[in-house]
């Protein structure tokens, strides 16, 4: 038995193999996924997606690149470490404080986009203040936009 | 390996190449789709290929050498040309006898056991078949020879958006268990997008691109910014297509990413598959082709206009 079902978003832009790789992260990252738990075969997620099996298996070697998963010959891939320190009762503190918060946003007169436009833009400044290179941003960021 | 290798492949009709000066390599291992628009050549360059028709002039072998159409080719390629070839007449059990007597090699137990999980009737004649199941009745039959090679031609025209997935299911379950490569002909630019890791372009005859699909994408990317400026850069840049419209240009560039090529306020983002394709259809004077093949084509054009 298998703990993760693939699904994909043709709309996203995100190419195949990382709209897998995503999802293995965040099940791991939430803890839906543990150390030792299998993933599907790369056949039954074929099957299931219709999509190329160079893709899975892609999206697979970049998991183990990363050392989350472990390719053992035979048997499958198997998730081999955990991206997450904070425990689960943590994490529904920290969701049930976020949705207290999203929803002072909405009375604020906040839509989605508004929602997630702050919030990208509050992680930024924590990263840029727990670098240390706040005082560097407004350039780096400028060259950045031009690139990206 | 390459499952499929033209030298200045060309086919004539009468006074009209369907095919010419085709030289390409597709090699083993692959989804690889072959995308054109109608009269392209796609059907002739496949069915040269899989052996059912002779070149005009140059050479095509395939599996990694054997000439097209030799016993060693038939043996391991199997075809399924458009809109589902079967015997209308015949029951879906007589059509699995047809295939065995009529071939070297039969997996008679995947065969039954394929039609079982799809659910389609033994007894039913195969023209009382839904389109789906004469789609996946045509491929398991094509599956059940085992082939090293299948090649589809336009597999996935006739059928609604549910078969579609069900067919490809199938078609990439045989290559992740079985190694099988394949080659498909499709107009279905969205579904292609899902399934091939190869690239073949052919427009007026000729082979306009082809390489691996994360090649390419890595290659080229769109470019946006001010109209006013599109002209100066369009000079230094490797235009493929040009969208002007009254306040910005959009430019679909190939580049090999060794030099910047973002100019400063322009933005620059990856391209999808379909993108590309279409930006290729659109301009049949580019090509973006392996090394040495690129010489015998005249030098892309640059912005459109």
């Amino acid at each position: 038995m298998t703990s993760i079902e693939f699904s994909l978003d043709p709309t996203s832009g995100v190419p195949t193999y990382l709209q897998l790789v995503h999802q293995v992260e965040h099940a791991v990252r939430l803890g839906y996924l543990e150390a030792g738990d299998q993933l599907p075969t790369v056949k039954d997620v074929v099957a299931s997606l219709a999509i190329n099996p160079n893709t899975v298996a892609k999206a697979y070697r970049e998991l183990e690149t990363k050392g989350l998963t472990v390719g053992r010959p035979g048997q499958g891939t198997f998730i081999q470490s955990t991206l997450n320190p904070v425990a689960l009762p943590e994490l529904s503190g920290l969701q049930r404080s976020l949705l207290a918060w999203l929803a002072t946003a909405d009375t604020a007169g906040l839509d989605e986009d508004g929602i997630v436009a702050l919030f990208a833009n509050a992680l930024r400044e924590f990263r840029d203040r727990r670098s240390g290179s706040g005082v560097r941003r407004g350039a780096a960021s400028d060259e950045a936009e031009g690139v990206a | 390996m390459n499952v499929i290798e033209a030298t200045r492949l060309g086919k004539r009709y009468g006074s009209t190449w369907a095919l010419r000066e085709c030289s390409l390599a597709i090699p083993d291992g692959h989804v690889a789709a072959l995308v054109g628009p109608n009269g392209a050549g796609k059907t002739t360059l496949l069915n040269l290929a899989v052996g059912l028709t002779t070149s005009t002039a140059g050479t095509v072998t395939v599996l990694g050498g054997a000439p097209a159409g030799s016993p060693v080719a038939r043996d391991g390629i199997a075809f399924v040309a458009q809109d589902a070839p079967l015997h209308k007449n015949l029951s879906v059990t007589d059509m699995l006898h047809l295939t065995r007597n009529l071939n070297q090699r039969f997996d008679q137990g995947y065969a039954t056991a394929r039609l079982g999980e799809l659910g389609i009737p033994l007894d039913r004649k195969t023209g009382k078949l839904s389109g789906g199941q004469q789609a996946q009745l045509a491929l398991t039959l094509a599956l059940s020879r085992r082939p090293r090679l299948l090649v589809l031609d336009e597999p996935m025209a006739s059928l609604d958006p549910l078969a579609r997935h069900d067919f490809m299911a199938t078609v990439m379950a045989a290559m992740a268990d079985d190694d099988v490569s394949v080659v498909l002909s499709s107009h279905v630019l969205a579904e292609l997008e899902r399934v091939a890791d190869y690239l073949v372009i052919l427009s007026r005859g000729s082979v306009q691109v082809a390489g691996e699909v994360d090649d390419l994408l890595a290659s080229h990317r769109v470019l946006s910014g001010p109209d006013a400026e599109a002209d100066r850069y369009a000079e230094c840049l490797d235009v493929v297509h040009a969208l002007h419209s009254k306040a910005q240009t959009h430019f679909l560039i190939r580049t090999d990413g060794s030099i910047n090529p973002v100019p400063p306020g322009w933005k620059a983002r990856p391209i999808t598959l379909e993108e590309l394709v279409l930006a290729y259809l659109r301009e049949p004077g580019a090509a973006s082709l392996p090394g040495p093949m690129r010489v015998r084509f005249a030098e892309p054009t640059e912005v459109a206009q």
